[in-house]
């Protein structure tokens, strides 16, 4: 049969294992102030067990490249939108208001 | 056909139809059977990643926004209740993955029988999240609903047991989900002056709207997965026709990313700040 053969048991347990340490270390550089760094720490390690579920438990390591190309479109325009709304947001200085000229309001017929 | 099977069912597929529902007959093999099947499941999670990524989205704008708030916000929830339902989720994962293993290999009872696991670990995890979390949630009245109260839930997280003792003497209202004691009028007197207020209530919709849509994929993964055990306890998998069971493996390693990121961001966002928060 050319299906791709079941992987191994203990690669799943290792897999297991390496998630729960990288779970706890989340919990521990979350308590540490890191700053500015803060996010980009807890988002790494995200991605990286992330990365672990996706190759190892989705068999996306033994994909098709066509599959891997899905993969990494859906990250793209997750990109896109994440990216394009927080440039947007970020740059709005809403927060100050021109002040309100009541007498041009309080003049406009309703 | 001028194509070379390999698989071994080649010299039948078409015309056995004892076990033609292995090999259907839009496919030239078991292989691109098996790899159509495996790509339409990651195109559907391709809209998933986005479904959720728009919440994800809404939250990322909103942290920033509020910073200060989001964090003291997020101390409201207990980390550690969020980090053994992260280990159970992932846990059930692994035993999802062994499900599909043992379809690779042929073993039908073991996929029901992995599959029953992993049914329980994700029903532990609802538990633990719905009777343990949102109770305590319902009783600080951060459900924003409209008795929500943010200065409520500060004190009365914050004050400790002296909180729940004043609860257990005030009179009872019936709350959507959980009874929560009746909220004091300065408190809604202190909510209505505080702009904060308002800024808090955005974390925790952010929180219980994206947590809730989690859990509906969750219980719709159950739905599937007691579908698949009856086909499986029949012996309709074998290791040359098991997409329908990889493809709910995909769906529960989804489920399982998807987690992996909220706890980070909703649990954990004010964990440096301490004790004094």
């Amino acid at each position: 049969m050319s299906l791709h053969p079941p992987a191994k048991a203990w690669t799943y347990w290792a897999n297991f294992l390496a998630l729960c340490v990288l779970t706890v270390v989340t919990w521990y550089t979350a308590r540490m102030d890191l700053g500015v760094l803060s996010t980009p720490v807890a988002l790494g390690i995200a991605v990286i067990k992330a990365a672990l579920v996706v190759l190892f438990f989705m068999h996306v390591w033994e994909s098709t490249p066509l599959t891997k190309l899905v993969i990494a479109m859906s990250l793209f325009m997750l990109t896109v939108l994440l990216t394009f709304m927080f440039t947007d947001y970020m740059t709005r200085n809403y927060d100050v208001l021109p002040p309100v000229d009541h007498a041009a309001v309080s003049s406009v017929k309703h | 056909m001028s194509v070379t099977e390999k698989s071994p069912n080649a010299a039948h597929s078409g015309h056995d139809h004892g076990n033609s529902h292995e090999l259907a007959h839009h496919f030239v093999s078991v292989e691109q059977q098996h790899d159509a099947g495996n790509l339409g499941m990651w195109m559907f999670l391709t809209t998933e990643v986005l479904f959720f990524g728009g919440l994800f989205a809404a939250y990322t704008i909103y942290r920033y926004k509020f910073e200060r708030v989001f964090e003291q916000a997020s101390n409201i929830l207990d980390p550690m209740l969020g980090a053994i339902n992260t280990i159970v989720l992932i846990f059930s994962s692994v035993t999802m993955a062994f499900a599909v293993r043992s379809a690779q290999q042929g073993k039908s009872k073991a996929i029901v029988a992995w599959l029953a696991a992993t049914i329980l670990f994700g029903c532990m995890f609802l538990g633990i999240k719905v009777f343990m979390e949102w109770k305590h949630d319902a009783h600080l009245h951060v459900f924003p609903t409209a008795d929500f109260n943010w200065t409520y839930a500060r004190e009365m997280h914050s004050g400790g047991e002296h909180g729940h003792g004043h609860d257990s003497h005030g009179p009872e209202m019936k709350g959507i989900l959980f009874n929560a004691p009746v909220v004091p009028q300065k408190y809604i007197d202190a909510d209505a002056r505080n702009p904060e207020a308002k800024q808090a209530r955005l974390f925790f919709f952010l929180y219980f709207t994206m947590t809730s849509l989690h859990a509906a994929h969750m219980v719709i993964g159950f739905g599937v997965m007691a579908v698949i055990m009856v086909y499986a306890w029949y012996g309709y998998y074998t290791p040359n026709y098991y997409v329908p069971v990889e493809s709910v493996g995909l769906y529960w390693h989804f489920v399982d990313l998807v987690w992996i990121f909220l706890f980070p961001l909703l649990y954990l966002l004010g964990a440096h700040l301490g004790a004094g928060h």
